[in-house]
């Protein structure tokens, strides 16, 4: 049937590029595999029905996370060659606690089963006369309004603990301070030069004449950023 | 669910899953790379749940998947500015500097 082949399609390459991600050289070509993983994931959600998951899966996931990722990657100058040096040390351990992991995976897949009443106990049966998308707002902003609130929460927290943490206040940087900029006076801005007739501009020390020296800025307080 | 039954989902999700736990251990020096494979163990979860959700005929999965896809967000943003902050501060992003705090 064509469902399984293109199922088992991108299933396959879903899991070569997951392979590829964590064992390429290369942490750009790891970002670039993760992003192929995810394409392929998303087409995995359209075979099983989730149509709105799968767009917000390409939408967020390719369009944001994984170009977060690519920037940080190439943004951190570093040897990544370096890095790939223990590389067989852990791979031994690594394989045999994947491989536990498999097996455990396998005892439980062949031993399972639905329980009798599993078709009482659900929540919110999908509707048939409307669309995946429509079906899934009527019930995330009503049965899970506080679920969807609670995840806002998480990302707005995630957005200002992102922020606190790569602000940082160089020495070098030149804030404005409206209260010095306000606190000015005519004196310290104009200065009305004299000129004696036919003389000239140089004599007197030309248009650009030394300035004086800038005032040290106030030392900032020591709390918060401007 | 039309075609594809529940068990072929299952089977890619777990094994999904284990090349994420191996990428952990196999990238033991490098930050960013397991933070690539905790984005895959996340994705092999959000499989299951749209696996089972279809299954069922139960939306609830779907909404579960769109809040842990939320949570792996924010997780990626604040992990990967920890990882700035830590490169900043010691100039390398191998896991095995972070020792700080060692007595």
């Amino acid at each position: 049937m064509i469902v399984d082949v293109f199922f088992w399609l991108f299933a396959a390459v879903l899991l070569i590029s997951a392979t590829l991600v964590v064992v390429s050289k290369n942490p750009v070509h790891s970002v670039l595999f993760l992003i192929l993983a995810f394409f392929n994931a998303a087409a995995l959600f359209l075979i099983a029905g989730a149509e709105f998951l799968a767009m917000i899966l390409v939408v967020v996931y390719v369009g944001a996370v994984a170009v977060l990722f690519l920037f940080v990657v190439m943004m951190l100058d570093i040897d990544f060659e370096e890095l790939r040096g223990g590389l067989q040390r852990y791979a031994g351990i690594g394989a045999a606690v994947g491989a536990a992991l498999l097996i455990e995976f396998a005892i439980a897949l062949g031993g399972w089963k639905l329980a009798p009443n599993a078709e009482r106990l659900r929540m919110s049966p999908i509707p048939t006369d409307v669309s995946n998308t429509q079906a899934l707002g009527r019930i995330l902003y009503t049965d899970y309004l506080f679920l969807f609130q609670a995840a806002g929460l998480v990302l707005l927290v995630a957005m200002i603990g992102a922020i606190v943490l790569t602000l940082r206040d160089r020495k070098s940087s030149r804030h404005q301070v409206i209260a010095v900029q306000t606190a000015r006076t005519v004196a310290e801005t104009l200065e009305v030069v004299t000129i004696s007739l036919g003389a000239g501009t140089t004599e007197s020390g030309g248009f650009l004449r030394p300035k004086q020296p800038e005032p040290e800025p106030e030392p900032e307080p020591a709390h918060g950023h401007h | 669910m039309t075609a594809v039954s529940l068990n072929h989902y299952l089977v890619v999700s777990g094994i999904l899953l284990v090349i994420g736990v191996f990428g952990i251990f196999l990238n033991r020096k490098n930050v960013i790379i397991i933070l690539m494979a905790i984005e895959l163990i996340l994705l092999a979860v959000n499989l299951n749940l749209v696996a089972f959700s279809a299954a069922l005929n139960d939306l609830t999965g779907q909404v579960m998947a769109m809040l842990v896809l939320t949570v792996a967000a924010a997780e990626a943003a604040i992990g990967l500015a920890i990882v700035l902050v830590y490169f900043r501060n010691r100039g390398s992003i191998q896991v095995e500097d972070v020792n700080l705090m060692k007595g």
